[in-house]
């Protein structure tokens, strides 16, 4: 059932011009990146004497490709969250899933599963452009991998923090502005925190957990804190949504 | 077991501590098809709201088929087609699409689903609008896929709110006969305020006015209070009241203005000839004689009215 409303879903993305443009303008923007980052390479290399300068070309490119990722996913996971469910709000389809033999929990699931699995071909495609410099160099799968990780989890944060803001409105756009200021408010936390690195609320910031996976370093407690975050919000997505059912 | 395909038991729904739906209480059989009546906010919406799990009674319970919407809401909500008051379709979707997922969502095996949204198409009148996106499709046609989305996995209830609001008059009959139609295989609940609607596709009729319910029964019972053994009578030289009291069968007699009055027989009895030879006899002058037919809208009146008056 979980599956069937992420069809629907992606069915609805895919369905006007919106799915499309996004994705080949994030792909544009990251094969923008990843060429800058090839020429870039030589140059900084062919300057570097001391191997101690050297990075491998691997880590070079694929931290520009993810940094970017990372930042531009801050403002296209609002843009394409914030219709899941104020949308259908506003346009009075809810009772359409609610009348349903799905439980709200399901339906929740649903959304999510659709949102993540769309942002999750763009993550996929990135894995398959960074690979492609194999062809002519030995390169660090690991740190792809970790990467991707890192990016899947942090979109899912994303998605999750999206949808909940989504069910709180009617308007898609404040759902979207809302999303953004809390995602943005999330990831500089620790900004805030620069001269105590040890302070609670800094470890709270989104970035923080994505800086170990940027690095190539799966950390079980970064994965619990992402698995933590978007639990969190989702739960409450489905509470909200159940107070429609009991307050009307 | 009983045969209810609904049963709804003393339903009440508080909007911040005022009732908009207070101790409604009814049932369905299989095969009928049920008018919900009343004003505009008299609670029909909220009703049914209630009936197809969307929103949860304060107190009170609903069953459908005997299986409990609190309890097992995923049994109940599977067994019951609704239809909203706004149709919920997703208008970027073609008519086809939509209705997949529809199926989808009410859980028709996935080898049946185009079987499933060929029938509903057919049913409804859509065969050839599959491709077509609904946003490009008239008003009429939208609610006719409104219509098929409810019906589309079989249910044991169809619910449809206010399903002929905003529609143009052939339309409107169209929906009627489709509705007509479903009635002789699943139970059906349509909520209106258009009185001759429900004279023409229910079985049984309820009138709901401020949340309670004030008439519950079979459509012929309405119907008879509405005609009723009356007979309205123009005269150019109407008589005095006693005069047309003196004839034989008659119980009450009320004169109107224009010379008409209204007179009510007792039952069994047929004073029509009377009356007409007396009017010769005594050169009443005497130019028009028929049933007198109280139009349902009064009915709803003195139903609803009765029902102010008790505050």
């Amino acid at each position: 059932m979980i599956i069937n409303v992420a069809r629907k879903e992606l069915k609805s993305v895919f369905a006007s011009p919106m799915g499309w443009v996004i994705l080949s303008l994030l792909m544009f923007a990251f094969g923008t990146y990843y060429l800058n980052g090839v020429n870039d390479y030589f140059a900084v290399m062919s300057g570097a004497m001391r191997p101690a300068e050297r990075t491998g070309v691997t880590q070079f490119v694929a931290q520009t490709v993810y940094g970017l990722a990372s930042f531009i996913m801050l403002f296209a996971v609002p843009l394409l969250s914030m219709r899941l469910i104020s949308e259908e709000r506003r346009s009075q389809t809810l009772p359409f899933l609610f009348s349903a033999p799905i439980s709200l929990t399901e339906i929740v699931l649903g959304k999510f599963v659709g949102l993540v699995a769309f942002l999750s071909i763009l993550i996929v495609f990135i894995a398959l452009m960074l690979s492609t410099l194999n062809i002519w160099s030995d390169i660090d799968f690991g740190f792809i991998i970790a990467n991707s990780i890192g990016l899947w989890l942090l979109v899912a944060s994303f998605s999750a923090l999206g949808l909940y803001f989504s069910s709180l409105t009617q308007q898609p756009v404040v759902a979207a502005i809302l999303t953004f200021v809390a995602l943005f408010a999330l990831m500089i936390l620790d900004r805030f925190f620069a001269g105590d690195p040890s302070n609670t609320l800094a470890s709270l910031s989104l970035m923080r957990h994505f800086q170990s996976f940027s690095s190539g370093l799966i950390d079980s407690g970064d994965i619990a804190y992402f698995v933590l975050f978007i639990t969190t919000f989702l739960t409450l997505t489905v509470r909200r949504l159940d107070a429609d059912r009991l307050r009307g | 077991m009983n045969n209810f395909t609904v049963e709804a038991i003393e339903l009440t729904r508080l909007y911040g501590g005022r009732e908009a739906v207070s101790n409604v209480s009814f049932t369905l059989s299989k095969g009928e098809v049920l008018g919900f009546l009343g004003p505009n906010g008299a609670g029909k919406s909220t009703t049914m709201k209630m009936l197809t799990g969307n929103l949860a009674p304060s107190n009170g319970s609903v069953k459908i088929c005997g299986i409990d919407m609190m309890e097992n809401p995923k049994e109940a909500k599977a067994l019951i087609g609704y239809l909203p008051e706004m149709r919920p379709l997703y208008k970027e979707l073609t008519v086809d699409e939509y209705l997949t997922v529809a199926a989808r969502l009410h859980r028709v095996s996935s080898g049946n689903i185009k079987k499933a949204v060929e029938i509903a198409k057919e049913r409804c009148g859509l065969g050839h609008m599959s491709k077509r996106l609904i946003e490009n499709l008239s008003n009429g046609y939208q609610q006719r896929v409104g219509i098929a989305q409810a019906i589309i996995h079989n249910p044991m209830v169809v619910i449809l709110d206010e399903p002929t609001v905003g529609l143009d008059p052939i339309q409107i009959r169209d929906i009627r006969a489709l509705i007509r139609e479903l009635g002789s295989d699943y139970s059906v609940i349509i909520s209106t305020h258009i009185l001759p609607e429900v004279e023409m596709v229910c079985d049984r009729v309820q009138i709901i006015d401020k949340g309670k319910l004030v008439f519950n029964g079979a459509i012929d019972v309405l119907k008879k209070q509405r005609v009723g053994n009356k007979l309205l009578i123009g005269m150019h030289n109407p008589p005095s009241v006693d005069a047309m009291l003196k004839i034989a069968g008659i119980t009450e007699a009320e004169a109107l203005a224009g010379g008409l009055m209204r007179v009510r027989f007792a039952e069994d009895a047929t004073p029509a000839e009377a009356i007409v030879q007396a009017a010769v006899k005594h050169n009443w002058g005497l130019h028009q004689i028929a049933p007198d037919q109280t139009s349902l809208e009064d009915v709803f009146m003195q139903l609803t009215y009765q029902e102010q008056s008790e505050f």
